[in-house]
């Protein structure tokens, strides 16, 4: 790499030029998804696309000052900002303003900043911080605990908060864990749970509990019966079927909007009007956009309002009926060479902490794509979560830029490590 | 780095859930069309713009048909919003229990699509709707208009409009539920020419059903086209004078123009007026009309079936000629009767033997008996009565009896000439000869014709030898011509210098025979009258007339049922058109007088009975 001076010394550049080339087109469909006749000039502050000029003029600031600080500050620092940061999840439940029964927001005249966006990296610093330690082991019960309690205590303020989309994301740090050695059989339980809860769901609880009792069964006449194995396949039989029976539980407490929720993501309820809704116009838009799309500003579907919060969690629906199957599939490209190329650079590390940070970049963004986008193409159910770097918003864009630039820093930095 | 491994793992995951979406977005966007159709669902709305239907005028310029505003309120079911229900069926003068039903009836047809809420609202009330219009989403008012008839006449020939029938909508992609249709007259004969054409605009909308502009600019917009206008052939003069003489009798008064076929009026009494049948009333008068004992909704002057009486003399004669039966100076004997046949067919008293204009002016019964029989017994030419009759039928046919002739009125009927098949199906086949049917001679027996008809045959006498098909409406905007089919001449098969001696035999018939009441200073008519038997009870009245004779401008047809003698009704109201049309003036007051507030009675039920037993 050339040598350059100052703050951009030994940047990586193509990390830079993806994050600038998604920020404009995440611009671009905003100013399209909102766009009309009456409102056309770019800077019209009244309108979401001038506010996101200055959210991403904004960013590119915040940028630059994380550029400009000292490698060795957010190591450094780690505890501190997550400290910060848990203090004002805390804080914005006595202060803060009450949006769509969600207390989440500070606001300051039109614009607001929501603390758990921000609680994504500075939980990213906490946990590389703690797990780059030397002495940590990840097989070690005290090391799953503690990053159980790095990863949980944010969850519990962000759900007592009612974010639930964004408490979920925290669960994408399974795969920081995996990469330091948790075993892989956590991703594979992870997956079963996973698999569990919605075939519980679909089928109902008597079904499941049937077909664990016939696959046990199963089992136990196929293996080898020593000791140990009757009492895994006792065990594993016992948990599979409390964890059907809590799952039941669970959604027979669910409140109705809740339940039905649900019912239309696993396709049990038909509801065009309610519910499922946003899923219906979402997948016209984007596929009424067709190979190529409809051309730039002559989207319908989003500009008439018919997909709902079109310029947030829906903007990926502009994407697609704009610019069609082409956009999508380019969108997801660049996406998926961001986290590669994140990967990529996490790899090349000496420092730990670095790379332990940069996998949580990849897997924050990873869980918010994966949803995000599954949601607008009905693969993932409607939890509200913005696509990085596309989605209109102040606090989301803030948050993704300094979670990316902090990374960028670290790899920039990495030659005057030495470990 | 024992973990590094796994990156691999990670990647991999990245890299499936990134081709998981890619499939699904390829499939959604690219190979399911659906969804296309659903956005165009979502955002198009087309709007269709109704044109003014074509106004109809008479020949002289006078306006027949025009159009009023009205107005239709429209719901889209599925757009309507929890709205003040009370307070839009109070503006609407309804119930609650009625605006349900309308609701449902609506969501019926389609919660998606807009259908008629409440028909012809008027003028006032759409003031009142349109102001309080925005509390009521799904709601909205589309601007239709209605025929109006201004001077109330000739409500058969007119026709009305209505709301189309599902039948013809899936048979017809022009028209949609709700959309109105010419049903009957000239209204649905020129149904394609006064529709004009509807304009539709596409729009967009969001999704508060807000409009947001043209679909591309307006590049799949089409305007309405105004329906073309109309010119009739009725002179709205001779047809107001004409449904005056018959008022409170029951007939039919059938005049055209024999030199292009044009109808310059078309009675049927009783009569109705048209503007009944338009609006919101339009199916209760209907129902009242059809109820009526005069049967007014029955266009006498197309659809009833007259045994043609001694004006049928006229074609006999005229075959009979073309045949070589019988010539001008051909003298037949008549002893109150047909001698043949033992003085049956009966004949009135006149001087005897007379020649073919004498007969036809005497209107002598044997003369044409003769005539027929010669025709149809001539075993030169026809080996049997089969084919003797078959000849004399054929002729008969090319005067436009017996089949349909295609005017440009809807209702038109074919009348009845019997057939072979009919004799053979009645008497056994070699069951009959010529005695048995000998009165069709002089126009009873089997026959049935139309007023139409019966104008038509005076016309082809008139052009000797052909006849424009009649038509109402002789001219089309913007060209002003009459559809090409009504220019061309249809022959009979009889030859033009056989029809001098029976126009002589008409003449006389006004000068000095039967109807002498037809008789004009300035003009010479031509006519014949006829007394049409009828089993129902006293005989109808029957006159046909053309004048004047050289250049003639009008044929007419009255037909007077139960008006007894040709001369008692028939010739003096068919005089007094004739007048009227030549001269626009009548020097006969005091006949007009007796014909105008002159009533011929229907038959009544002890009459019906009298004439059974007979």
């Amino acid at each position: 790499m050339r040598e350059q001076q100052g703050i951009f010394k030994n940047i990586d550049w193509v990390l830079v030029g993806l994050y600038l080339l998604l920020v404009t087109m995440g611009w671009l469909n905003i100013y399209a998804s909102v766009y009309n006749d009456e409102h056309q000039s770019i800077t019209d502050f009244s309108q979401k696309y001038g506010k996101q000029l200055i959210w991403i003029a904004s960013s590119i600031g915040l940028a630059i000052i994380c550029l400009i600080l000292d490698g060795k500050f957010y190591a450094a620092f780690s505890p501190i900002i997550y400290a910060i940061s848990i203090f004002s999840l805390i804080l914005v439940l006595f202060l803060g303003t009450e949006i769509s029964g969600s207390k989440s927001w500070f606001r300051i005249g039109d614009f607001g900043i929501q603390p758990a966006e921000f609680a994504k990296f500075a939980t990213n610093l906490m946990l590389a911080k703690y797990l780059s330690n030397i002495s940590i082991k990840m097989t070690d019960l005290k090391t799953k605990i503690m990053s159980g309690i790095i990863i949980f205590l944010p969850i519990v303020l962000i759900l007592v908060e009612n974010e639930t989309g964004c408490a979920l994301v925290f669960i994408a740090f399974v795969f920081t864990l995996y990469r330091e050695g948790l075993s892989g059989n956590y991703l594979l339980l992870g997956f079963l749970a996973a698999l569990i809860f919605i075939l519980t769901l679909i089928f109902g609880k008597t079904i499941l509990f049937e077909i664990i009792a016939g696959i046990s069964l199963l089992i136990f006449f196929v293996a080898k019966k020593n000791r140990q194995n009757i009492l895994i396949i006792v065990a594993a039989t016992i948990v599979s079927l409390g964890a059907v029976y809590s799952v039941d539980y669970a959604f027979e407490h669910l409140e109705p909007h809740q339940k039905k929720r649900i019912n239309v993501f696993l396709g049990k309820e038909v509801d065009v009007k309610k519910a499922g809704y946003n899923v219906n116009q979402s997948l016209i838009a984007i596929g009424s956009g067709g190979l190529t799309g409809k051309g730039y500003l002559k989207g319908t579907q989003t500009k008439y309002d018919f997909v709902p919060e079109q310029s947030t969690d829906f903007i990926f629906c502009t994407v697609g009926e704009e610019w069609g199957f082409v956009g999508t599939s380019t969108v997801i490209l660049l996406l998926i060479l961001l986290l590669i190329r994140i990967i990529f650079i996490a790899e090349r590390q000496r420092s730990s902490f670095t790379r332990i940070y940069g996998y949580g970049v990849a897997s924050i963004i990873f869980f918010h794509i994966t949803v995000n986008v599954g949601m607008t193409i009905g693969l993932a159910p409607v939890i509200g979560i913005p696509l990085p770097f596309f989605s209109y918003g102040g606090s989301s864009l803030w948050s993704f830029t300094v979670l990316l630039f902090i990374f960028i820093k670290l790899d920039a930095y990495r030659l005057e490590i030495l470990r | 780095m024992i973990y590094s491994e796994r990156k691999y793992v990670i990647i991999g995951i990245f890299i499936v859930v990134a081709l998981a979406f890619i499939a699904r977005l390829f499939y959604v966007q690219v190979i399911n069309d659906s969804y296309k159709f659903s956005a165009n669902n979502n955002v198009l709305r087309y709007l269709i713009d109704y044109p003014a239907r074509g106004l109809v005028y008479d020949r002289n310029g006078e306006l027949l048909i025009y159009n009023e505003a009205a107005y239709d309120l429209m719901v889209t079911p599925k757009q309507v919003k929890v709205i003040d229900t009370t307070d839009l069926c109070k503006v609407l003068g309804i119930t609650i229990a009625q605006f349900k039903k309308k609701m449902l009836a609506a969501r019926i047809y389609s919660p998606y699509k807009e259908s008629i809420f409440e028909k012809q609202i008027q003028a006032e009330t759409y003031a009142k709707l349109q102001e309080k219009l925005y509390k009521f989403p799904g709601f909205f008012v589309q601007s239709r208009t209605l025929r109006k008839y201004p001077s109330s006449l000739a409500a058969h020939t007119m026709g009305y409009v209505g709301e189309v029938t599902e039948k013809k909508t899936k048979k017809d992609p022009y028209y949609k539920s709700g959309d109105y249709i010419g049903i009957s007259g000239l209204e649905a004969s020129y149904e394609t020419e006064l529709r004009g054409k509807k304009g539709m605009r596409v729009m967009m909308v969001d999704v508060f059903n807000r409009p947001k502009g043209h679909f591309k600019d307006g590049q799949y917009d089409t305007l309405a086209v105004t329906g073309k206008n109309l010119i009739s052939s009725l002179s709205a003069r001779l047809q107001k004078y004409g449904e005056a003489l018959l008022k409170n009798k029951t007939g039919s008064v059938v005049a055209i123009d024999p030199s292009t076929g044009e109808i310059l009026a078309c009675v049927t009494s009783p009569s109705y007026d048209p503007n009944l049948l338009v609006g919101r009333e339009r199916s209760k008068n209907y129902g009242a009309l059809l109820k009526e004992p005069g049967l007014p909704l029955f266009n006498r002057a197309l659809m009833a079936y007259y045994p043609p009486g001694s004006t049928f003399k006229l074609i006999n004669g005229l075959i009979g000629e073309q045949e070589g039966v019988t010539f001008r100076d051909t003298r037949y004997p008549c002893r109150g009767g047909y001698p043949v046949m033992g003085g049956k067919p009966k004949c009135h008293n006149h001087p005897s033997p007379m020649d073919l204009p004498g007969a036809v002016a005497t209107s002598c019964n044997s003369y044409f008996c003769y005539v027929f029989r010669g025709i149809v017994d001539n075993r030169k030419k026809y080996k049997n009565i089969v084919t003797g009759f078959s000849a004399w039928r054929n002729y008969v046919l090319s005067f436009g009896i017996g089949k349909r002739i295609y005017s440009d009125l809807p209702q038109e009927l074919s009348g009845r000439v019997p057939t072979v098949e009919y004799y053979n199906k009645i008497f056994g086949k070699n069951g009959w000869k010529s005695s048995t049917i000998v009165s069709l001679s002089i126009g009873q027996g089997e026959l049935g014709i139309t007023p139409l008809q019966m104008a038509n045959i005076i016309c082809i006498v008139a052009n000797k030898g052909y006849y424009y098909t009649p038509h109402i409406i002789k001219g089309i905007y913007p060209s002003k011509q009459c559809r090409p089919e009504y220019k061309v001449k249809h022959y009979c098969k009889v030859a033009p210098q056989y029809f001098d001696n029976i126009i002589d035999g008409m003449q006389g018939a006004v000068d000095h025979g039967t109807s002498t009441t037809a008789k004009m200073k300035d003009y010479i008519v031509c006519g014949k009258t006829g007394t049409a038997q009828n089993p129902h009870g006293k005989d109808h009245s029957v006159f046909v007339a053309f004048a004047p004779r050289n250049n003639p401008k009008i044929a007419v047809a009255v037909l007077i049922e139960n008006g007894g003698w040709g001369a008692t009704w028939a010739v003096p109201i068919g005089s007094l058109m004739i007048e009227k049309y030549l001269t626009d003036s009548i020097k006969r007051p005091e006949l007009e007088t007796r014909m105008l507030d002159g009533i011929v009675l229907p038959p009544t039920e002890s009459d019906r009975i009298k004439a059974n037993k007979k």
